[in-house]
Formats: C-alpha cells, structure tokens, sequence
C-alpha cells in the first residue's frame, strides 16, 4: 500500500458511503414520486419527510468529499471524468439543485398548489440524479473515458450498453434500500398501514433490482469486459455478499418478519456497500479503466499525506457527530413538527 | 476552437452560480450567530420574545442553508465542468483548503441536521449547545474556501521547473498565502454585516409600518449591533487588503484606482471612467493615493502603462466595483455609528425616522457591497485565473456546451432566487397572521425596555 493506495481508499469510502446514505435519500424521493395523489400520498409523503428531513444535507455532503478527494488525490482523472462527462454530470447537477431546493421549499410551504410544485421538483430529480450518476459510473467502469480535456466522446461514453445498465441499477438499487428503510421507520412510530405499504414495495423494487443485477452480469461480460473479470475473480466475496444481503433482506421483507428492525437495515445497506466496494476492487489499480492507473494520477506524496491526515481527522470529528444525529434520529429526539408549521 | 469560444458562457456561468451562492454564504456563516444570541438570551433569562425570534429565525436559516448546499455543489462540479486546466496543473497545490472545506461542511450539515430539528424533544441547553459548531464550521469553512480564492491571487506553495511543470509542492505554504491574511477576515466580516444588516432592514421596514413593539425593537437590536460591530473593523480590513493588493497585484490596483501612468504623488479618483487611455469625470484628489498605500506621497504606484495590454483588467468595471464597496462601507460605519452613540446614551434605537430609513437599505447595500468586492477580486484579475502563472482562457474546459449549459443555470437560478423569496415571504406572512391572532388573544408577553443584546 503506497500513499496513493490509501488516498483511493479514502476516496472510495466515500464513493461507498455516498452509495448508501445518498441512494437511501433519492430512493425516498422516488417513492415520493410514485405515491400517487394528494390524499393517497399524504402519509407516505409524511413518512419520507420526517425520515429525510434532518438528514439530507449531511447524507449529501459525501458528494462534495468525492469531487474534492478527486480533484486533489487524482488530478487527471478529475479533469477527464468531468470533462468527457461532462453532460450526465450537468444532468446531475440540474437534479441536485432541483430536489433539495424543492424538498425545503416544500418542507416550508402550506399553499397545497405551491406544495404540489416543489414536491414534483424533488421528486423527479430524486429519479434524474441517480440515473445520471449511474451513466457516469458506467463510462468509467467501461473504459469510455480517457485521459485529457474533453478526449473522450461526449455521447458514446454515457449513452451505451454499461452506463445505462448503471442507471437503471442505480434506480433500482436506490429505490428499495430507501423502502427497506422506510419499514424500519413505519415499524418504529407503530404505522401498521404504512409498514405494509412499504414492505411491499421493498419485495417489488428488490425484485427489480435482482433481474437488472442479472442483466447486467450479461451487459458487464460484453461490454466492460476488464472490470467483468476483476468482479468475477478478485471482486467475487463481495460480490457474493452483496447478493446474499440484498437476498436476505428480501426474503426477510417478504416474510414480513417483524423480528429484528434493524438488521434488514443493516442487510440492505451492506448489500450496496459491497457492490459499490466491488467495482473499485475490480478496476484497481486504475481510476481510469485501462488508461490511468491510481499511480499516475495520484498527486505528489506531500499532498496526498495531508489530504490522509485531513481524512483522518473528519473520522475524529465526524464519527461521533453521525453518530449523535442518527442515534437522536432513532429515537425520535429530531421531530420536526416544531419547524413544520 | 471550442475552447475560446466556450470562455465566455464559462465566465458567465460562473459569476452567476457564484454571485448566488455567496448571497447565501453569510446566512450560512453569520445568521447562527444571531439566532445563537437569541436563543442564549431566550434561555438565559426567559425572555420568550427571544426564543420566539430563535425559533421563527432557525426557520429563516433552513431554507437558506439548503439553497447555499445546492448552489455550493454546483460549484464544486463546476470546478471540472468549467476549469479543468487549473485543476489539472494545479490540484494537488490547492485541493487541500478544499478538503477542510469539506470537513467544515459535514460538521455543519451534521448539527444543522440536530439544531434545526432539535426545538421540541432535546434537553433545552443542549439544544442550544448543537448550534455552536455550526458557527466554529463556519468560520473554519470560510477560511478554507477564501484562502484557495486567496491562493489564486497570490500563488504560493509551488515552483515551476523548466518545462512548466509545477514541482516542489507545498500545500501549507499555498494555504497560507499572503492574501488569505486579508482575504479571510474580510470575508467573515462582511458576513457578519451582511446577515446582521440583512435581518435588521426587515424589522425596519416592519418599525417604519408603525410595529414598534418589543419584538420587533429587540429582533432590529440583536442583528443591527452584530453588523454595527463589523463594520469599522471592516473598513480596517479592507484597508490592509488594498495595501495586499498594491504590493502583490499591481495589475488590478491599477484598474482599482484607475492609475494610468506609472509614478509617485498619485491622485486618488472619485468616480470617473476610462476613455482612450484617460480617465474623464472623476473627482481627482491629488497624491492622496500614493499617500493611503504608501502613507508618503512620493510613493511610486504602477500605472496600467507598465502593464502589457494583454495582462490588463477591464479597469472600468473593477473601478466601479470598488468604489461602490467603499463607498456602501464608509455609509454604513456612519450608520453604525449613528445607532452606537443613541445606544451609549440612551439604551435604544435612533427613534429617527431617517435613521429606520438608512437601516432599511443597510441590508441591501451590504449585499451590493459583498457583491462589488467579489467583482473587484475577480475581474480584477484577469486575464489570469491564477495570478501571473495560468490565463483564464487556458484553463476552460474543451467539451464544448457551455452555452447550453450556461442557459440551462440561468432558468434554473432564475427559479430557485423566485422559489426562494416567495418561501421565505410566505413565511413572514404566516407570522405575521399569527402574531395578529396573539394580539387579539392578548397572550403576547408584555413591552419591556430592551437592555443591551
Ligand atoms: C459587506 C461587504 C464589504 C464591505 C463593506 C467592504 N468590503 Fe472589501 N470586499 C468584500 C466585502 C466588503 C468581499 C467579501 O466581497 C471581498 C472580495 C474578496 C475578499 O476577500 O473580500 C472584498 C475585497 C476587497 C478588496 C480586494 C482584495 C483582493 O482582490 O485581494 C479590497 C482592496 C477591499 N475589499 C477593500 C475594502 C475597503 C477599503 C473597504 C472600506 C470601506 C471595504 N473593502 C468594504
Ligand atoms: C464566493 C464569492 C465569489 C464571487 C462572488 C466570485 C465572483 C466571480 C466573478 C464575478 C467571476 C468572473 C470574472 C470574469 O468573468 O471576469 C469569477 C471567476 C472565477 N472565480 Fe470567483 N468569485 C468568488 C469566489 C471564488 C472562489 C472562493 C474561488 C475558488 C476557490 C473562485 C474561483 C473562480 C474561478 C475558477 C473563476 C473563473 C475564471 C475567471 O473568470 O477568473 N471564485 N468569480
Ligand atoms: C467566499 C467564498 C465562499 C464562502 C465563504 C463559502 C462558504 C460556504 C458556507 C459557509 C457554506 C455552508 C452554509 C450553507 O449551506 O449555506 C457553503 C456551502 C457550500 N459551498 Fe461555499 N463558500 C464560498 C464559495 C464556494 C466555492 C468557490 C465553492 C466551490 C468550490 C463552494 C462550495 C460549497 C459547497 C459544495 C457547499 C455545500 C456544502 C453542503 O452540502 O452543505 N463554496 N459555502
């Protein structure tokens, strides 16, 4: 392990987590979308906002932590990814801004016309981000993205067999971690109705997600051939232990045991963070897939040492401060019924 | 090709994504600070007026925060989406700010996430105690971001080798340049009297509508003495800053003060503007220039002669930008001054309607003057992007686009600037009816003298 090794690893930590913790977030604002009718998504819609609400901003922040990892550990590859895809990621920032002005505006509005607008503006963009993210990580994973300003197709490198697999595996992926959670959160404030209404939708998006996942087993073996080997060599474990969490949970789901609440939680999430983790380990040692190895984009050593050390210190600092908001969030300390009104 | 023709809706881009978000940045770093002081005192003393203000302000404070999130991540993708070349020769020197940055926000985004949320079930003071490291993030945050702004105005922490290759990378020393100095507090202070202005106009408008009482005398109060405080340091600050700038960037203090011809007893101009090479309409005070940076008239001040024409700033523009900042900046440290001395006699507000007047435009002309010192920083620099060692038009990006992308965040800023004031309006409204309600119920606490915030 050189000091580039662990600035990738720090780097991919945060892809991961921005995986778990941004997907759980737009999958609410998917299920948002699809709730139907003011009346009839009135309680879901609730649900998801009093489960989002205090957590948005800080699930989002990982985001920001990728780009400047990026940009400082692995100058190159930054430039490349963000001017080869440079319309999926514009994409994404359209949707990024879209649906947190949108939940807070909504979260501040009472004119049910107005509610209606900024509800649709976080809800869709909730379906937008991910997709385009899913395109990105697709180019890449699939080699489209080559060293240099702009060298790549600005097209063919997000619109093929590969990103669109990632896209729709981003939604699928997103949408039940978010409803797998959101029974969690019905369980907990003893919603019945709603724990049903959401379980069902766990047992479908899971679904979904496992035949796109097959799919993509097809897709990937065509067309991302290197990143294909390294998941079904290096990558295996964690690829089997991302099938076997996502399983679990679906079959737990299904079963509707009530049993422990937090360990499909804890499945679900795990079962993103390994596949996530198995596409890094599957194209190591390169950022960019067969262009750019981790080594020769990495930024001189003293850079990377600082940027280790920094690293180091958000775990000090922010370790215990997750921990607080979401140990206050479990037991209902953070009730934003005060704020509502 | 693309390159040169994608230069200007980049520019444009990103002065308007940049313009907005620093709108929101002091609410961001400044606003809980004031919502702290009432809520301190709310607790302190029971004053339920104050709590009632903190309250009403967190609210205030949570649609703004969210807006500078999404406007501050935009930016970041526009760092890639528009500037790849500096970050492809220059990422490793200034990419560590960044990440302090980074840390800065996640602490805040944390406890903004407790604070907002925490009104009704937490233990009272540690509710209170959830919203300090939102302003210690703040500032750290402010600091980290302005000193990669400073970097770009002064260059440090690196070398470049024969070839143009940037060796001897020193992140520390490119952090801590010499206009991070002057940059940072400059920026933490206008801020403070940004949002302390902002906030006092509001209640202003409210005093000269004939609502004198309690809440809105101690909401005018609270914020009017944070940004009143700021002030005269700022006009310090800012003085120190433009010595930084004379010694550092000869360039753009040239265009600042529209020297045109390299020498000592340099006049000062008030107002005018360059035409073919002479400065017409303005005011001149003779030497007095030279005397403020030098504190000599014989000190000799580079004109825009000794500047290559294809290193020259478009002097108007960083002209009229800064003036107007020093000009809204001197106003409103008399205005401080107006409240301190009624404050320092007589324990309240000026009852002067003239002074509720000047108070209602304070929060506006911070802005304009928040505004124009951005502009001086950044037009003034050109045609570098980073100063003296990489031109702006070298550092675009080559996907090409840009104007597609750049009208795509005008319709896009244009709605979320409206989504903004209507909520936030919508917002007071509602308070207002409530306050109505109270009043005709009779359950609103007694007017009582403010005493000191
Ligand atoms: C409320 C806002 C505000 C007020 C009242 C002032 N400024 Fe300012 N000024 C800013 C807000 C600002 C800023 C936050 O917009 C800038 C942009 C970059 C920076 O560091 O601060 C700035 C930049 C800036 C610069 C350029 C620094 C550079 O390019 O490196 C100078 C020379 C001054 N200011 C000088 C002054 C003086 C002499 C003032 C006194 C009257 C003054 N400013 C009042
Ligand atoms: C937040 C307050 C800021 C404002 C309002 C601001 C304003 C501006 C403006 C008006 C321009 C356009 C200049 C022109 O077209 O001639 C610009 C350019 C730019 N600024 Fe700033 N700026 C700010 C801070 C920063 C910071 C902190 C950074 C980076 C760390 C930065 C990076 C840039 C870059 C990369 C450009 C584009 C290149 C250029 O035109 O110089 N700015 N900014
Ligand atoms: C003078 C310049 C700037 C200052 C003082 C500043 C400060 C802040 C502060 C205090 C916040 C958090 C408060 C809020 O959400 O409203 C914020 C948000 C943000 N800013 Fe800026 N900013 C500046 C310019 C920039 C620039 C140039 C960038 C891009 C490189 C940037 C990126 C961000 C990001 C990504 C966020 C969102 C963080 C989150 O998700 O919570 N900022 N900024």
């Amino acid at each position: 392990m050189n000091a580039a090794d662990v600035a990738a690893a720090v780097l991919w930590t945060g892809v991961v987590a921005y995986a778990v913790f941004g997907g759980a977030d737009f999958g609410a604002g998917f299920w948002d979308l699809v709730a139907g009718g003011d009346t009839r998504g009135e309680r879901p819609r609730a649900l998801i906002d009093r489960a989002i609400g205090p957590v948005w901003e800080a699930n989002h922040v990982w985001l920001v932590f990728c780009l400047v990892m990026l940009w400082t550990a692995f100058p190159p590859a930054f430039v490349a990814v963000m001017t080869t895809l440079t319309v999926p990621l514009s994409l994404a920032v359209v949707g990024i801004v879209l649906r947190g002005a949108g939940f807070a505006f909504r979260k501040a509005s009472v004119a049910i016309g107005r509610r209606r607008v900024f509800g649709a503006s976080f809800a869709i963009s909730s379906l937008l981000t991910p997709f385009a993210m899913g395109t990105v990580a697709g180019g890449i994973a699939s080699g489209r993205v080559p060293v240099g300003n702009a060298a790549g197709s600005r097209w063919t490198s997000w619109i093929n067999p590969t990103s669109v697999l990632g896209g729709a595996l981003a939604v699928a992926v997103c949408a039940y971690l978010a409803a797998v959670l959101l029974v969690g959160d019905a369980r907990r404030l003893h919603d019945a109705d709603l724990e049903e209404y959401f379980a069902r939708r766990a047992v479908v998006s899971g679904a979904v997600t496992g035949v796109v996942a097959l799919v993509g087993i097809a897709v990937l073996a065509a067309d991302a051939r290197r990143v294909f080997d390294g998941l079904t060599g290096r990558a295996l474990p964690l690829v089997v232990l991302s099938a076997a969490c996502g399983g679990w949970t679906l079959v737990a789901v299904a079963r509707r045991r009530r049993a422990p609440a937090l360990s499909t939680r804890v499945t679900a999430a795990l079962a993103v963070a390994a596949v996530v983790a198995a596409w890094g380990v599957a194209q190591y040692p390169d950022v960019l897939v067969g262009s750019l190895s981790l080594d020769q984009a990495a930024a001189p050593k003293v850079t990377l040492t600082w940027l280790v050390a920094i690293a180091a210190v958000a775990v000090i600092v922010l370790v215990p401060s997750f921990a607080l908001l979401y140990t206050l969030l479990q037991r209902d300390a953070l009730d934003d019924a005060a704020t509502s009104h | 090709m693309f390159a040169l023709s994608d230069l200007l809706p980049a520019r444009e881009q990103m002065a308007l994504t940049l313009g907005v978000h620093i709108i929101l940045v002091p609410f961001g770093v400044a606003l809980p600070v004031i919502v702290l002081l009432a809520h301190y005192r709310g607790l302190r003393r029971g004053d339920e007026v104050a709590m009632l203000l903190a309250r009403r302000w967190s609210k205030v404070m949570a649609v703004l925060f969210a807006v500078g999130a999404v406007t501050g991540t935009v930016l970041s993708f526009e760092m890639g989406l528009l500037w790849p070349g500096l970050f492809d020769r220059f990422g490793a020197v200034i990419g560590i700010p960044f990440a302090i940055e980074g840390l800065a926000f996640f602490t805040e985004a944390i406890f903004v996430g407790v604070y907002l949320y925490g009104w009704k079930r937490m233990h009272p003071w540690a509710h209170f105690a959830s919203g300090v490291p939102i302003v210690v993030a703040g500032v750290v945050g402010s600091f980290a971001v302005v000193s990669a702004n400073g970097w770009m105005n002064h260059p440090s922490g690196f070398s470049l080798d024969a070839q143009g290759r940037v060796v001897g990378i020193d992140p520390m020393a490119a952090m801590f340049n010499r206009a991070t100095l002057y940059e940072v507090p400059h920026m933490l202070l206008a801020s403070y009297m940004v949002a302390g202005f902002v906030v006092a106009s509001v209640y202003a408008v409210g005093m000269l509508r004939g609502r004198r009482d309690r809440y809105h005398r101690l909401a005018f109060g609270l914020a009017f003495g944070v940004a009143a405080l700021a002030a005269p340091l700022q006009v310090v600050v800012g003085d120190v800053a433009a010595r930084g700038v004379f010694r550092d960037q000869p360039s753009k203090f040239a265009a600042m003060e529209l020297t045109t011809v390299t020498g000592p007893d340099q006049a000062m101009h008030l107002g005018g503007v360059l035409v073919g090479g002479r400065v017409v309409g303005a005011i001149s005070l003779p030497g007095l220039d030279s005397l403020l940076v030098g504190f000599d008239r014989s000190t000799v001040i580079t004109g825009l002669d000794r500047i290559p024409a294809d290193e020259r700033a478009p002097a108007n523009i960083v002209h009229l930008a800064f003036q107007v900042m020093v000009a809204i900046g001197t106003a409103l440290v008399a205005l401080s001054a107006w409240f301190g001395w009624s404050w320092w006699r007589r324990r309240r507000i000026p009852s002067s309607r003239w002074f509720l007047r000047a108070a209602a435009l304070a929060g506006a002309a911070s802005v304009v003057a928040l505004e124009a010192g951005w502009i001086t920083t950044e037009v003034g620099r050109q045609p570098w992007i980073a100063y003296r060692v990489l031109r702006t038009r070298d550092a675009v990006t080559a996907a090409g686009g840009v104007w597609v992308s750049y009208l795509v965040i005008v319709v896009l800023y244009t709605a979320l600037v409206v989504g903004t004031i209507a909520v936030l309006r919508s917002m007071a409204r509602r308070w207002r009816l409530e306050e109505g309600a109270q009043e005709r119920t009779g359950d609103r606490p007694d007017p009582e003298p403010v005493v000191a915030p």
